[in-house]
């Protein structure tokens, strides 16, 4: 041991200093991605710190920088495109982009590791989970294979996985996304880091698994006193969890500061935007969603000025001249804009409007779409190891009613697997259910013929999830739209499909010259437009939308939800909107469908469901989705779900619900629950009600 | 794995004998006559009775049928029936030919992997630089340059530097090594280099996409040697597209090489086809195609197994 090190004054100077100092230090970061289209500027003149122990969220929406700026912490930048152009990355005092390629290796999975968003990719799938645990232990702590066996036991007890010793041996395939994001943060945590950097690592799972992974995480980083940077664009988890946070726009930080600054007193409108546009579990519904328009500029070309002033509402002449520097406006609290005095001063970013009068639902008449005991089961045969093989079937929907009369919109939230998507496809007929009616418009559809079918499929539409897979990349914007105007007949002649194309383009907030335009060249708020469009020409009279929100960036969501809610007004639609995040479920239904394991669980209005949750899995789902408000969030006890969903395989006995129930008993293991009403319009299926 | 296997072995049956159903009809079907080849070939004169008589003893005349039913028979029982030409069995001269042949694919076979996987490799790790144009000249000749042109190129080549050209006579390997080596190393040479071009290209583009997923990405953030990336990490998911292909390649070189035995004057099972198509030599050609489709099945199986191997969510099923 050296001399100085061994002495005790210099070892306790050592100590204090380290404590003031920030653990990282990011200084006035510059990286740019030169591609053949061009320089992008991905990071530009960004600086942060993280103290030992603390939890930094840097939050905003995709292409802003956040993942990027992280990668160059980690030394990991697509190279050869990727390149740190100037500044500083200084952790314990050394900045990292001196050091050579093998002293970063040295450090990364070390003192600094990574946990990534997507937990099916991130692990390898032809290494035995016990390798890739194993694999930094062997690597930087020299330990022997033995050792680091029972080190990676400890880390998979730690991480609250049970039979590690069996789990060792498995392969990624054999796992769950929760347990898989699990095994990432053991491999994180395997040689005691001082620093993790967790590139949203929830995105990918259920809530309730979401809820487990982040108590999880914060309470290792509280017990072994690591600090942690988690990227997100998930403002509740910021509110729930972080200490201090940093928004970013367009390649720069607009907004830093504690997370009770930030959500309580923003000073940038674009922290207030993306604040404001996200619907909330905790507030009155019935405003519209007060969103950001407009898009995030082009880095390769950026604006000259603020780069948020394009979409800010309060833009002055200013503000397109010259970029606003970050300045303090609080102890520790910094704004990057020119008028965050004005906001400090209480001017308002947005002025809340009304929905408008509220559509008309038909109480009266019979239901535009009634399901009665529907059923689909899909045949599955599953090898269960080299040689054998399972026949087996899946309840994807297992006894589900319910109805939307004309002008509703009924929402279907539920964890993946629960269902909700194959309801969709099956009362699309696009499958063909087991048993049970599906009666639209008065007929019963569930075992018409393709050739009945093509009437109908004119009335009900569908708006799918990814707006990149399901728009034809062959096909022009117009003749996406035109094509089920063709099909269907509605329109003789071109000039007369030319004119609907440009209508329905208008009704959705596109231009008429984007019609000539390829999906490829349109954003993705942008192509879930086009595929709403799409949906319109055909004039349904119900809509399918299948999570058509999911993949879109907060500000991009506002603006679509508020795009379906003015539609539905227009032309007097009636939508079954299928999605698993319950702030936008509760704001755009009128009454919500709560399913799991393929089986309805609670049946309610809107209003009703949210105030007076009446099944523990609702109550469970609720208490799971964390809040973007901290003060409401610490008022609040998190309760996180225990275990996992059940395989669909194998569902448990009686209430499917029961394996992770907090009240269930006998009854509840033996005998199916009956749906049953309550009260009036409240329907649950549980024994404990 | 027992079980595995012997239900794959069971499933070559009905494949075995679609093909057996298809080639013989198909060579009923296709014009020409074995006995008026055989017979007005070489300037004879036979007359009507001659050919009655020969189609007569070659079974020829016998309704399709029955003809059929004795090429089923003859399967059931391994014998695949004597050459309508030299009258000798069909199994003895596919034997004469076959030990040659299943040589030079292997040899190819060996001497592709073993430029292949570096050479595709490297591109791939040093893509668009100098290294990858240098490799991806000799894939792209690889690929452009006709296998037997290579191969006179190589005997000009030998005869011009060496004042030598390879024995002519084939010597099985385990009488004499040398001799058999020096004949038989050149065309699996000339053969190899296409297939190493075809292989390294698929193996470029399939490390290249393994090096952008996103548990490439999870090893580095590891610290983990950036050789230990490719070697454990990369390497064994980009192999799975490969080993297709190396079963494809390796099935088509059986029978398939008809033009290279010719330049090196080999006598192998493409060039015997090939004879016995121009004679309409039903039986042996029948007997040949059997052969190829069962190296096909087989290797296709053999592919397979090493899939499995490779990868364990074909081992235990995945989802």
């Amino acid at each position: 041991m050296d001399l100085a090190e061994a002495a005790p004054a210099a070892d306790g100077t050592d100590a204090s200093a380290d404590a003031a100092a920030p653990l990282l230090s990011v200084r006035d970061l510059h990286v740019s991605f030169h591609t053949s289209r061009g320089i992008v500027r991905a990071v530009e003149g960004i600086s942060y710190d993280v103290k030992r122990g603390e939890m930094l969220a840097i939050v905003g929406e995709s292409g802003c920088g956040k993942s990027v700026s992280s990668l160059a912490v980690m030394g990991l930048l697509t190279k050869p495109s990727g390149r740190v152009e100037r500044g500083q990355i200084l952790f314990e005092g050394r900045d990292l982009l001196k050091l050579s390629d093998e002293q970063m290796r040295e450090i990364r999975g070390r003192d600094i590791s990574m946990i990534f968003q997507e937990p099916m990719t991130s692990l390898n799938p032809v290494l035995s989970i016990g390798l890739q645990v194993m694999e930094p232990l062997l690597i930087h702590l020299s330990m022997t294979e033995a050792e680091a066996r029972a080190r990676a036991v400890e880390l998979l007890t730690l991480v609250g996985i049970t039979d590690p010793d069996r789990r060792l041996e498995q392969f990624p395939h054999q796992m769950s996304g929760g347990m898989r994001q699990r095994i990432m943060i053991a491999i994180g945590l395997a040689c005691n880091p001082k620093l993790i950097i967790a590139d949203e690592p929830t995105t990918a799972l259920d809530v309730t698994i979401q809820a487990q992974i982040l108590e999880l995480m914060k309470d290792l980083s509280r017990r072994l006193g690591i600090a942690m940077v988690i990227i997100t664009h998930n403002l509740g988890i910021v509110a729930r969890y972080a200490d201090r946070v940093a928004v970013m726009y367009a390649a720069r930080i607009v907004e830093k500061g504690t997370a009770d600054d930030v959500f309580l007193k923003p000073r940038h409108p674009y922290a207030v935007g993306l604040m404001r546009s996200v619907p909330r579990l905790d507030q009155p519904r019935g405003l519209r969603l007060e969103t950001i328009e407009g898009l995030p500029p082009d880095l390769r070309n950026p604006p000259k000025g603020c780069r948020f002033a394009p979409r800010c509402p309060l833009k002055l002449g200013l503000c397109d001249a010259e970029a606003p520097q970050l300045a303090s406006v609080g102890t520790g609290h910094e704004a990057a804009c020119h008028r965050s005095g004005d906001l400090a001063a209480g001017v308002k970013v947005f002025e809340p409007t009304p929905v408008g009068e509220s559509h008309a639902i038909d109480m009266t008449g019979r239901p535009l779409l009634a399901v009665a005991h529907m059923k689909k089961y899909f045949d599955v045969s599953r090898r269960v190891s080299w040689r054998k093989s399972e026949k087996g079937q899946v309840k994807a929907v297992d006894d589900v009613s319910f109805a939307i009369r004309r002008g509703e919109t009924l929402g279907l939230v539920g964890e993946s697997g629960c269902g909700k998507t194959t309801i969709g496809r099956t009362v699309l007929r696009l499958e063909t259910p087991t048993s049970g009616e599906i009666s639209f418009g008065g007929s019963d559809i569930a075992a018409f013929s393709q050739t009945d079918m093509k009437p109908v499929r004119r009335k009900m539409q569908v708006v799918f999830q990814d707006p990149f897979s399901s728009l034809n990349p062959r096909m022009t914007v117009g003749q996406i739209i035109a094509e089920p105007m063709l099909v269907h007949g509605l329109v003789r002649t071109d000039a007369e499909a030319k004119a609907r194309i440009d209508t329905y383009l208008t009704r959705v907030g596109l231009f008429p010259y984007m019609a000539e335009r390829y999906p490829h060249e349109m954003s993705g708020g942008q192509r879930q437009r086009i595929g709403i469009a799409r949906a319109l020409a055909f004039e349904p009279e119900l809509i399918v939308c299948d999570e058509p929100v999911s993949a879109l960036d907060v500000s991009i969501q506002g603006q679509v939800i508020n795009l379906l809610e003015d539609l539905k007004r227009q032309f007097g639609l009636t939508y079954l909107f299928i999605a698993h995040d319950l702030a936008v479920v509760r704001h755009i239904s009128d009454r919500i469908v709560v399913m799991y394991l393929g089986r309805v669980m609670e049946i309610a209005d809107r209003d009703e469901l949210y105030a007076r949750p009446l099944h523990p899995y609702t109550q469970a789902l609720l208490d799971a989705a964390p809040i973007p408000d901290p003060v409401a969030e610490r008022a609040r006890k998190p309760r996180a779900l225990k275990g996992e969903v059940p395989s669909p395989l194998n569902p448990p006995k009686g209430c499917v619900f029961h394996t992770r129930c907090p009240l269930a008993d006998d009854q509840c293991r033996t005998r199916i629950p009956a749906a049953r009403d309550v009260l009036e319009g409240h329907t649950v299926a549980c024994h404990k009600v | 794995m027992g079980a595995y296997l012997a239900k794959r072995i069971l499933t070559m049956i009905p494949t075995l004998l679609g093909v057996a159903v298809l080639i013989f009809l198909m060579l009923r079907v296709v014009p020409g006559d074995i006995v008026e080849l055989k017979m007005r070939g070489d300037g004879g004169a036979p007359t009507i009775q001659q050919i009655e008589a020969e189609r007569a003893r070659l079974g020829l005349d016998r309704p399709l049928i029955a003809q059929f039913g004795s090429w089923m028979t003859g399967l059931a029982t391994l014998d695949l029936g004597t050459s309508m030409w030299t009258e000798k069995p069909v199994t003895e001269e596919i034997a004469g030919r076959i030990g040659l042949t299943l040589q030079v694919a292997v040899m190819a076979t060996i001497i592709a992997i073993l430029l292949a996987l570096p050479l595709g490799t490297l591109s791939a790790l040093y893509k668009d630089t100098w290294v990858d144009q240098a490799i991806r000249i000799f894939t792209i000749g690889g690929l452009a340059i006709p296998s037997f042109w290579l191969g006179m190129i190589i005997i000009l080549g030998l005869l011009y530097a060496f004042n030598w050209i390879p024995p002519m006579q084939y010597v099985p390997i385990w009488k004499d090594p040398l001799a058999n080596l020096s004949q038989l190393i050149w065309p699996a040479l000339a053969v190899g280099y296409r297939f190493s071009a075809v292989l390294a290209r698929m193996v470029r583009s399939s490390i290249i996409e393994v090096m952008r997923e996103d548990y490439i990405r999870t090893a580095r953030a590891k610290g983990v040697h950036e050789r230990l990336v490719i070697a454990r990490h990369a390497l064994r998911n980009a192999m799975l597209p490969a080993v297709t292909v190396i079963g494809l390649e390796f099935a088509f070189l059986i029978g398939g090489l008809v033009v290279t035995e010719q330049v090196f004057n080999l006598n192998g099972l493409g060039r015997l086809f090939v004879q016995a198509v121009s004679r309409s030599d039903f039986t042996l050609v029948q007997g040949i195609v059997m052969v190829i489709a069962l190296v096909f099945i087989v290797s296709n199986l053999l592919v397979d197994l090493a899939y499995a191997w490779l990868d364990p969510r074909i081992r235990y099923g995945g989802k």
